[in-house]
């Protein structure tokens, strides 16, 4: 009944504190607590990957970090900066430290690759060559630097969400935070954009949160995890330990299925 | 009716008679929609931008104010042209001191058509999806830069389609109100074609709007796709 808590001891002092979170939806005479009180935190230059089933409130927490969803109760820092304590000016100064990427990339169609890119820097006021020359420098880093002038339509999904990536990058955030963003890409593509979030990790020493569902995700690139059921922090530590070892049924339940899918067998298809 | 037969009519159509009385008509009838087109575009935009933005669920929720706007272009939606357009020309002899001819009716007509007009932004900008007001926010975008960078550039193909749907609503409104004494070929039409029974310049009022509506809708449809084909999301 009682959420597991700091199954590991987190030697750090955490960059990324979260605590005490709580969400709760009331569309009409409905009520829906979607984050019943998550504690995490989270060491600078971590890759942290977040799993859960389905509505287990994923999504809800990963955009309570930059406030897309403004929480009820808790608090989140990053850094010295309370994040929840931030006014409406605050946030929007402070929001350009923390890049975010979305399943569904939810790039402009208006504008080009170099104009996607190029936005965060034109809102943040910043000079034109300044961002001529930060879009291409991004671009570079995302390899994408012969699409500048192609439009998001001319793209496949593995470009866009490296479109994705260098918006949210722009303007040298801190952290990046992935909401489920190879959730829409086939394997091979999740793969190389996976890469490119690794590599990215390593050389700008960038803090990276995720969630997602897919645990192979978790393994390829995360560093430490937690599991999240029902709105609560079930499971944490690093993802070797919670692989090899999972303490809760949450996590034994997705390793089960994870592995199952290789020991169910083939199905009967060979009189077609 | 006249021992006429159609094909004679037909020719009486074409004659230059019945265009030196359908031609000046067709110039007072392009000088209102074009006037009201301006009215309409810049206020109904205007308004199709605060009927959004305003919403529960809009950048900058003020529901009172939403429903407050929402009741007045619905009241004003709810009447008939043909009535608006005899309450507001009161309004006419307030800002310009006249109430009938050609200029009195723009301001007449572009009541009518702003709520309309309104509605069709809003509709149009409410197809931009979250998402992409959501990755907008997230960069530190304030609302301006959502309005100006994000929400009209992205519902453009959208909004020349609606705008296209109003300056024809603006044909047929002006050739409504010329029978209120506005001139242009709804008067002509109205004057010589049913007055007169003079059913030659009837039909040519009638074809003269006929190419007009079909080439606005012409126009509007190529400039949609050619802003759809430039993105590549046809």
């Amino acid at each position: 009944m009682t959420p597991v808590k700091n199954t590991v001891p987190s030697p750090h002092r955490g960059f990324i504190r979260i605590s005490g979170l709580k969400k709760t939806f009331q569309p009409r005479d409905k009520r829906f607590d979607v984050l019943k009180g998550v504690d995490l935190e989270i060491d600078r230059g971590d890759v942290f990957g977040v799993v859960g089933f389905s509505g287990a409130g994923k999504s809800t927490l990963i955009r309570c970090i930059n406030r897309l969803e403004e929480p009820d109760e808790g608090d989140i820092s990053i850094g010295e900066t309370e994040i929840t304590r931030l006014s409406k000016r605050e946030l929007d100064q402070y929001r350009q430290k923390i890049g975010i990427i979305f399943q569904q990339f939810n790039l402009l169609d208006a504008r080009t690759v170099a104009g996607n890119v190029s936005f965060p820097l034109e809102v943040a006021g910043e000079k034109k060559e300044k961002t001529a020359k930060r879009v291409m420098e991004i671009l570079d880093l995302v390899d994408l630097s012969d699409k500048a002038d192609f439009y998001p339509g001319q793209l496949s999904g593995g470009q866009k969400q490296r479109v994705g990536i260098a918006r949210a990058l722009a303007n040298n955030p801190d952290i990046l935070l992935s909401d489920e963003a190879t959730s829409a890409l086939d394997p091979q593509t999740t793969l190389s954009v996976l890469d490119l979030l690794k590599s990215i990790n390593e050389k700008l020493k960038l803090t990276i949160i995720l969630i997602t569902h897919e645990l192979n995700v978790i393994r390829y690139i995360c560093k430490n995890m937690a599991v999240l059921e029902d709105g609560r922090i079930v499971e944490k530590g690093p993802v070797r330990r919670v692989f090899e070892d999972p303490k809760s049924e949450t996590a034994k339940l997705f390793l089960k299925i994870d592995a199952g899918f290789a020991n169910f067998g083939w199905s009967d298809g060979e009189g077609i | 009716m006249n021992k006429t037969t159609f094909i004679e009519t037909l020719q009486s159509a074409f004659s230059g008679k019945t265009w030196a009385i359908v031609t000046p008509a067709i110039y007072e009838t392009l000088y209102m929609v074009f006037f009201t087109t301006i009215l309409t575009a810049f206020f109904g935009m205007l308004l199709g931008i605060f009927l959004v933005v305003t919403d529960r669920d809009g950048i900058y929720p003020s529901p009172r104010f939403n429903a407050l706007l929402g009741s007045v272009v619905n009241g004003f939606r709810s009447l008939p042209s043909m009535i608006v357009i005899i309450l507001t020309l009161p309004l006419s002899r307030m800002i310009i001191g006249i109430s009938y001819g050609p200029k009195a009716c723009i301001i007449a007509l572009a009541v009518t058509c702003v709520p309309m007009f309104g509605r069709l932004v809003e509709s149009s900008i409410l197809e931009v999806s979250k998402g992409k007001i959501e990755a907008a926010r997230s960069v530190g975008a304030k609302n301006r830069d959502i309005v100006l960078k994000v929400l009209l550039p992205e519902a453009l193909p959208s909004l020349i389609r609606s705008f296209t749907i109003a300056v024809i609503a603006i044909v047929s409104t002006t050739a409504l109100a010329g029978t209120l004494g506005a001139g242009g070929l709804g008067d002509v039409a109205v004057r010589f074609g049913y007055s007169r029974f003079k059913t030659d310049v009837l039909l040519a009022a009638v074809l003269v709007m006929i190419v007009l509506v079909q080439a606005v809708q012409f126009a509007g449809n190529g400039l949609s796709k050619f802003v759809l084909k430039k993105r590549h999301l046809i």
